[in-house]
């Protein structure tokens, strides 16, 4: 068991090393000289030179590379073209507030996921599972920037019950666990988690139809088991694949999670991405697509290791 | 799962009388796809989108460029414009109908490409095997660690806004999946004792690479593309949603949605209706790709 843990924890550093190299690399990819980005309009030769050192553009790219990754191990990703403050302090506080903004759509996505997902499974064949079908083929399909949008229209400019944009009262950045920051979450967290609600019900209902045909249950059923101790096994065989395309929901929406803050103004890592594009604040778009990445090798593997230790047929394979 | 070629598959009760007719795989599963109520549905709907968006200049007498002050935001169901003006007072239902080119263009081509490419890579890592495998597979994981939205927006973010970019940036996206797929299937066909059988009778790589490799592979990789073309519509429209993809004053719904989203107080009607393009055309593409998978009875 240890000795798969830690080759499944191996496995993932070069992956994580080729990550670092493909954002070293995109800094390199944007047209015209990475230092022309960097450098402030009109500035003299000298501070052109110390620049040009201080980013070390002077020297070979693996030593670049080297360097760059040795700072960013350190915590230090540069400094933001825009706001001349560290890359670090600009993508902590956006990260903090896309994972809340993330945790709540997985969280509400598994919840009905669920829920659907076993009705359906339970009933399948019928009018139910149907509907359950058609509701999870909606989710996986519709554009969830514009499910935001639809949202909005609906609750904040027809009904105005709920906030269209922001995070709290007065363009406050920062997550307070009030009614006002609540309410605030509650659309952006509805339209982020239509994706992980249908995938997840469709692949709960698939596991329940699944396990339900094993012989084993079949056995349960005639030795005379209430419906609800069976739907106890049911429930135990199908945790880990569920547990695991959650979590990789949740790391796919942390990255993914762009669209919708740009259309709720959430001040988020997506937001904060948008913004060093337009304003070709590269350190940061650099730093932010970095930390995201890692993010989500990281969850990835803590997925895989969770998986290997609530399903034991796993690492015997 | 791997799919049958080849051999004889004879679906449904043979007719009395008759002798039951042996069709190939490829035509098993297209009769059972044209059978599919929902497939065809779907099918019908994508092809009057395309349809229209080819032939626009004779469906529509607005000139989808055309902008007009006094006739902004006009709302739905107004007597010349059907589906109202944007917030140029250019024709909406004339922009949705030329948006389609590039919409469905952003759609298919990327995964059209990324097919080409990572099936082209992924049966070279597979049958190839060893270091050569390695190096493909070890590289498409670096690009399929990343999330897929995020890989599109910061390619496209640093290479800048613009069709062709967007072309690139979803291409990476799409081709690691697809290559993947590629490799696990030519994998298990490398190992089959009839691929074995061919090489003791003396079949070279490349009667063996087309013969018996590429029909196998061809059928999980096509239900795998078609499930990514209803993502790549979502991802392009999104990306042009950001300003990413083409530029002003372009037809595409993406960038519409984008652009009418500062009128959604004014028009909220008018706002969402580029929307329902792309909610429908991504909806019709992933219930044909399903009906297809059910169609090749193949798991991938």
């Amino acid at each position: 068991m240890l000795l798969y843990l830690l080759r499944r924890i191996l496995y993932t550093l070069p992956i994580a090393i080729g990550v670092s190299m493909v954002c070293f690399a995109l800094i390199h990819l944007a047209p015209g000289d990475p230092l022309s980005a960097v450098i402030p309009e009109g500035a003299s030769p000298e501070v052109i030179a110390q620049i040009k050192t201080a980013y070390g553009f002077d020297q070979p790219l693996p030593i670049q590379y080297l360097n760059w990754i040795w700072r960013a191990v350190q915590g230090d990703f540069g400094m933001s073209i825009m706001t001349r403050r560290p890359v670090l302090s600009e993508v902590g506080p956006a990260v903090v507030n896309t994972m809340i903004l993330a945790v709540a759509a997985v969280t509400l996505g598994f919840g009905l996921g669920v829920g659907l997902g076993i009705a359906a499974g339970y009933t399948a064949g019928s009018p139910i599972d149907r509907v359950v079908t058609a509701i999870s083929v909606s989710g996986v399909s519709v554009p969830h920037y514009w499910l935001g949008m639809v949202l909005i229209v609906i609750f904040a400019v027809n009904l105005g019950v709920l906030p269209a944009m922001g995070m709290g009262a007065q363009g406050s950045a920062t997550f307070a666990l009030d009614w006002v920051s609540l309410r605030h979450l509650i659309l952006p967290a509805i339209a982020m988690s239509v994706i992980p609600a249908g995938i997840i019900a469709r692949s709960v209902r698939g596991t329940v139809i699944e396990v339900l045909k094993q012989d084993y249950v079949q056995t349960l059923h005639a030795k005379g088991l209430p419906g609800r101790r069976v739907f106890v096994h049911v429930v135990k065989n199908a945790a880990p694949t569920v547990l695991a395309i959650m979590g990789l929901q949740l790391a796919q929406l942390l990255g993914g999670s762009i669209l919708v803050e740009t259309v709720f103004s959430w001040p988020g890592t997506g937001f904060l991405l948008n913004t060093a594009i337009f304003t070709r604040d590269l350190p940061i778009l650099q730093g932010t697509i970095l930390v995201l990445a890692m993010f989500f090798v990281a969850i990835n593997l803590m997925v895989d290791l969770l998986q290997s230790v609530l399903d034991p047929r796993i690492k015997r394979a | 799962m791997v799919a049958t070629t080849g051999g004889s598959i004879t679906s449904d009760a043979p007719l009395k009388g008759r002798r039951p007719v042996s069709r190939s795989f490829w035509a098993t599963a297209w009769r059972r796809l044209s059978q599919d109520k929902v497939a065809l549905v779907c099918g019908s709907i994508l092809l009057i989108i395309l349809l229209a968006a080819i032939f626009a200049p004779f469906i529509t007498p607005h000139d989808p460029y055309r902008t007009s002050m006094a006739r902004r935001l006009l709302p739905i169901g107004d007597a010349r414009h059907w589906l109202g003006t944007d917030e140029l007072g250019r024709d909406l239902l004339t922009r949705l109908i030329y948006g389609g080119r590039m919409s469905l263009f952003m759609g298919f081509a990327p995964v059209v490409l990324a097919t080409l490419i990572g099936g082209f890579l992924g049966i070279v890592a597979g049958y190839c095997g060893g270091a050569i495998n390695m190096l493909i597979m070890r590289v498409t994981d670096v690009f399929y660690a990343f999330p897929s939205v995020l890989l599109a927006v910061a390619i496209s973010g640093v290479l800048g806004a613009g069709l062709v970019n967007s072309l690139v940036s979803l291409t990476l996206v799409f081709t690691p999946p697809i290559a993947r797929v590629a490799e696990s299937v030519t994998t298990q066909i490398r190992n089959q004792d009839y691929v074995e059988a061919a090489r003791a009778t003396g079949a070279s790589g490349w009667r063996i690479v087309f013969g018996h490799v590429l029909s196998n592979v061809t059928g999980p990789i096509l239900i795998y593309a078609s499930s990514m073309i209803s993502v790549a519509i979502v991802i392009a429209s999104g990306l042009s949603f950001l300003g990413l993809g083409v530029s002003p004053p372009n037809a595409e719904w993406g960038l519409m949605l984008n652009t009418l989203r500062q009128s959604i107080y004014v028009a909220p009607m008018n706002a969402i209706l580029p929307g329902v393009m792309i909610f429908i055309t991504s909806m019709s593409m992933n219930l044909i790709s399903d009906s297809l998978r059910a169609s090749m009875d193949v798991k991938v």
